[in-house]
C-alpha cells in the first residue's frame, strides 16, 4: 500500500467535475443553467491543464473561455430570450437515438484510448523525479519564431518542427481583427433595420 | 490485507490515456449537445465542449508530466491548444452575431425555425 | 493492529478500541476507508491537509477581516467627506465595531427569495462571486525573496489573478438573471458590458510591468523594484507613470466602484443586481466587492508601487535579513507583508475617496471612457514604455539612475549564468536553476540578445525566421 499520489487525486477530482457538468450541459434545458454548468466544466478543465504542467494555457483558458466567451454567451442569451427562463424541449425519440450514438462513440474512443501501451501512466518513482518546467517564456519565444525548448535537437527530420509559430501568430491576430470588425458589422447592420423591434426587446 | 480499489487507483500517476478518456467524454457530450439542442446557443455550447475535448488531448500529448519520451508533442501541444482557444473565442463572437441576426429575423433562436431553404 | 491506532497514548480512555484488536481486518478496512492512505505513515496526508487548511484559513480571514475594516473605514471617511462624524457608538471610541453589529443584524434577517426566481442559481450566485474574489488571493505574493510568502507560486501569476478577477462578473450575471426582476437584469447586463470592456485596457496596462520585469511571475516583478522608491516601476519612465494611473482607473471600473458602479446605481436601478437579496447572501456580495477592491489594490501595489519593498530599504540599511528560516529573514518578510497590506489599504482608501467625491457616470459615458480614452491611452503607453525600455534597458527613475547591481532575479531557466557566456553552440542556453544571480541587468540584457541572435542564426537554414531578419 503506497500513499496517495496527489496529482492523481486532483486529476480524478477535476475530471469528475468537468465530466459531470458536461453531462449537465447536455441534459439541462434551461439555457442559463447550461451556461453555468459549462463555466464549471471549463474551469475544471483549466485545473486539468495546470495538472498537466501547462500553466500558461490553463490561465488562458480561465481568462478567455470562462471570462470572455461565456460572458458573451450570456449576453446573447439575455438579448434573445423571449420569455424568462426559456426552455426548449428535445423530443424523447431524439434522446434515445442520441444515447445510442453517444454510447457507441464513447465506447470506441475509450477503446482507442486504452489501446496504446505508451499512453499508460508512468512509474510513480519516474513521475516524481520529473522537474517542474516553466512554460510561459518558451511559449512566448515560440510565438516569436524561436523554439528555445528544442535547441539541442540534432535529428534533421525533427528540426522541421523548430521553425516556431510567428507566421501563425500573425495570421491569428489578423483573423481576430477581421472577426472583431465582422461581428460588429453583423450585429450593427440588422439593428439599424429593426430598431423598433429591438427596442421592445431590451 | 485489504486493498481498497479506490486507494490503489489514487496511488499511481495518471497517463495520457486518462486525459484522452476525459476528452472523449467532453467530446461526446458536445456532439450530442450539437445534435439534440434546438436552441442556437445550446449548439454553440456544444461546439465549445467539443473544442475543449480536443484541447485536452493536445495538452495531454504535449505534457512532459504524463509522458516523457521523444514522441511527446512537447511545447507544440500547448501552442496548438492556445490557438484553439483564441479561434474559439473568435468563433463564439461570430456565432453570437449570427444568433442575434437570426433572432431579429425569426423572433426566436430555435434552429428548427430556419427552414426557408425547404421552399 | 494498525500503528495509527496504537499511537494513542492514554489507552484507558480508549478502552472501546480494544474491540478492533479482535477484528484487525475491520480495523484496517475502516482506517483505509477514512484516511484513504497508508497505515505505515498517515502523516504526509495530514501534513498536506493541514498546510492547505492553513493557507485557506489565512486567505479567508484576510478577505473577511479586511471587508470588516474597509466597511467601517468607508463609513468613517464618507462621513468626514460629507462633514459628518460617521459611526461613533458601537464598540467604544470610534465606532469600530459597527460592521460587526451590522453583520449580526444581517445574520438575523430573513433570507427572502422571489417566488418566480430560479432557486438554484439565485442561491448559488453570491457564493460564485465570493469564491472568485477569494481565489485571486491564491497567486498574490505578500512577501518576496527566494522563498516568497504566497499560497501558490505561479509562473504566470499576474495573468492568473486577472483571469480569476474577471470571473466575479459571472456571479453578478447569475444573480441578476435568477432574481426574475427587471432592475436586477438591467444591473447585471450593465456590469457584463462594463467588465468585458474594461478587461482590455486593464490587460494592456498589466503588460507594461511584465515587459519591464521580463516575467509574469509577480514575485519577480516585485523583486525587480527592490531598494529605494526610485526603483518603483511607477517611476520607471513617464509612460509607466501614466500607465499606473490608467491601471487604477480601469481597476476601479472592473471591480464596480463608483464612479463606475452602474450595476448598482441606486438612483436608477433601485439596487441593481442585488435588489432581491437580503440577509447573509447580500452581505456575501459586499464581502466579494471589498475583497476584489483589496486584491486589485494589492495588484497595483505589486506591479507599480514596489510591492513588499518600502520607499526606504530599511531592512538592507539596518542589515536585517539573512538566511531563509532565520529570525532576521522572518522579520524582513513580515515587514514586506506589512508593506503590501499598507499599500493595499492606501489603494482602497483612494477608491473610497474617489467614490464619495465624483458623481456617477452614465452608461454611455462609462463605455466612452473605456473604449475612446483608456484603451488608446494604454496602447500608446505600452508602445512608449517598450521604446523607452528598449533604449534605456538599465535605467530607473525616468532614466536618471541605474538599476542597482544587486537586483534580485529569479531566472525562468532560459537565461545564461553570467560567466558561461563564451561557450558556443546550443549549450549557451543553459537552465540557470531556480535562483541565478545575474551580476547586472545590462549585462543580462546583452547576454539575452546574444543568445537570441544565436538561436535565430540556427534557424536561418529554415529560411523562415532568418529570412525575415
Amino acid at each position: 500500500m503506497e500513499s496517495i499520489y496527489w496529482p492523481t487525486f486532483f486529476f480524478w477530482l477535476f475530471s469528475l467535475i468537468s465530466c459531470s457538468f458536461a453531462v449537465g450541459v447536455l441534459l439541462a434545458s434551461n439555457i442559463v443553467r447550461m451556461a453555468f454548468y459549462l463555466v464549471l466544466s471549463l474551469a475544471s478543465i483549466a485545473g486539468l491543464f495546470f495538472l498537466a504542467g501547462a500553466d500558461f494555457v490553463g490561465a488562458m483558458q480561465i481568462m478567455i473561455y470562462v471570462g470572455g466567451t461565456l460572458v458573451l454567451l450570456i449576453f446573447g442569451v439575455m438579448l434573445t430570450s423571449q420569455e424568462r427562463f426559456i426552455e426548449m424541449k428535445t423530443p424523447s425519440g431524439e434522446w434515445v437515438i442520441a444515447f445510442f450514438i453517444g454510447a457507441s462513440l464513447l465506447g470506441l474512443l475509450f477503446q482507442v484510448a486504452q489501446g496504446v501501451p505508451a499512453w499508460q501512466g508512468m512509474d510513480r518513482l519516474e513521475a516524481e523525479a520529473i522537474a517542474v518546467e516553466k512554460t510561459a517564456t518558451p511559449i512566448g519565444m515560440g510565438l516569436l519564431g524561436v523554439r528555445v525548448d528544442k535547441l539541442d535537437e540534432t535529428d534533421k527530420s525533427r528540426q522541421a518542427g523548430m521553425s516556431g509559430y510567428l507566421l501563425i501568430f500573425e495570421i491569428v491576430s489578423v483573423h481576430l481583427l477581421v472577426v472583431l470588425i465582422g461581428a460588429a458589422y453583423l450585429a450593427r447592420a440588422k439593428r439599424k433595420q429593426n430598431r423598433e423591434n429591438l427596442a421592445s426587446v431590451t | 490485507m485489504i486493498h481498497l480499489p479506490l486507494a490503489h487507483l489514487l496511488s499511481e500517476p495518471v497517463g495520457v490515456s486518462h486525459y484522452v478518456m476525459v476528452g472523449a467524454v467532453l467530446f461526446t457530450c458536445g456532439v450530442l449537445c450539437m445534435a439534440t439542442k434546438r436552441n442556437a446557443l445550446g449548439v454553440l455550447m456544444g461546439i465549445e465542449l467539443v473544442l475543449n475535448g480536443a484541447n485536452l488531448n493536445f495538452i495531454a500529448f504535449g505534457s512532459h508530466v504524463l509522458r516523457n519520451d521523444v514522441n511527446s508533442l512537447g511545447l507544440d501541444g500547448q501552442l496548438m491548444a492556445m490557438f484553439v482557444i483564441v479561434l474559439a473565442a473568435a468563433e463564439a463572437a461570430v456565432l453570437l452575431a449570427i444568433a442575434l441576426n437570426f433572432y431579429n429575423n425569426h423572433n426566436s433562436i430555435d434552429v428548427d425555425r430556419a427552414d426557408e431553404l425547404l421552399g | 493492529m494498525p500503528r495509527g491506532l496504537l499511537v494513542v497514548t492514554n489507552w484507558k480512555k480508549w478502552q472501546w478500541l480494544r474491540w478492533f484488536e479482535e477484528k484487525p481486518k475491520v480495523a484496517r478496512f475502516l482506517l483505509e476507508l477514512t484516511l484513504f492512505d497508508t497505515y505505515i505513515c498517515p502523516w504526509p496526508w495530514l501534513a498536506y491537509t493541514i498546510a492547505g487548511l492553513v493557507h485557506v484559513a489565512l486567505i479567508l480571514n484576510l478577505v473577511a477581516v479586511s471587508a470588516l475594516v474597509f466597511i467601517w473605514l468607508e463609513r468613517k471617511i464618507s462621513g468626514r467627506i460629507q462633514d459628518r462624524l460617521g459611526p461613533t457608538r458601537v464598540g467604544g471610541k470610534f465606532g469600530w465595531l459597527q460592521t460587526l453589529a451590522d453583520g449580526l443584524k444581517l445574520l438575523t434577517k430573513e433570507d427572502l427569495m422571489p417566488a418566480t426566481a430560479d432557486g438554484f442559481l439565485f442561491r448559488i450566485a453570491p457564493y460564485v462571486c465570493f469564491c472568485a474574489s477569494i481565489a485571486a488571493f491564491i497567486a498574490i505574493p505578500f512577501a518576496g525573496g527566494p522563498y516568497p510568502w504566497i499560497a501558490q507560486h505561479l509562473n504566470t501569476g499576474v495573468f492568473f489573478v486577472l483571469a480569476v478577477l474577471g470571473l466575479e462578473v459571472f456571479g453578478v450575471i447569475l444573480a441578476g438573471y435568477a432574481s426574475a426582476s427587471k432592475w436586477s437584469l438591467f444591473g447585471a447586463m450593465r456590469e457584463a458590458a462594463q467588465v468585458v470592456s474594461y478587461e482590455v485596457p486593464l490587460g494592456m496596462c498589466v503588460v507594461v510591468p511584465v515587459l519591464i520585469a521580463g516575467s509574469m511571475d509577480m514575485v519577480v516583478i516585485g523583486d525587480r523594484q527592490a531598494g529605494w522608491f526610485t526603483n518603483w516601476l511607477v517611476f520607471h519612465d513617464p509612460f509607466t507613470f501614466i500607465t499606473a494611473c490608467v491601471f487604477f482607473t480601469c481597476a476601479m471600473a472592473s471591480v464596480n466602484r463608483a464612479p463606475f458602479d452602474l450595476a448598482e446605481a441606486e438612483s436608477e436601478l433601485v439596487a441593481g443586481f442585488h435588489t432581491e437579496y437580503s440577509g447573509i447572501r447580500w452581505s456575501f456580495f459586499f464581502m466579494a466587492e471589498y475583497g476584489s477592491m483589496f486584491s486589485v489594490s494589492i495588484l497595483a501595489a505589486i506591479l507599480f508601487f514596489g510591492g513588499w519593498h518600502g520607499p526606504v530599504p530599511i531592512t538592507s540599511l539596518l542589515g536585517v535579513g539573512g538566511e531563509v528560516g532565520t529570525l532576521g529573514w522572518g522579520l524582513a518578510q513580515a515587514l514586506g507583508l506589512a508593506n503590501v497590506l499598507f499599500k493595499g489599504v492606501i489603494g482602497v482608501c483612494l477608491m473610497i475617496w474617489v467614490r464619495w467625491t465624483l458623481p456617477r457616470l452614465r452608461i454611455d459615458q462609462v463605455m466612452t471612457v473605456c473604449l475612446k480614452y483608456c484603451t488608446p491611452i494604454a496602447a500608446v503607453m505600452f508602445l512608449g514604455a517598450t521604446f523607452w525600455h528598449y533604449n534605456l534597458p538599465s535605467k530607473n527613475f525616468f532614466g536618471l539612475t541605474d538599476v542597482p547591481a544587486e537586483v534580485y532575479e529569479i531566472s525562468e531557466g532560459w537565461e545564461r549564468v553570467a560567466g558561461e557566456s563564451q561557450n558556443s553552440g546550443n549549450t549557451e542556453l543553459v537552465a540557470a536553476g531556480e535562483h541565478a544571480r545575474i551580476s547586472s541587468l545590462s549585462d543580462q540584457v546583452l547576454l539575452e540578445n546574444a543568445s537570441l541572435e544565436n538561436a535565430l542564426l540556427e534557424n536561418a537554414s529554415l529560411e523562415n525566421v532568418g529570412g525575415r531578419r
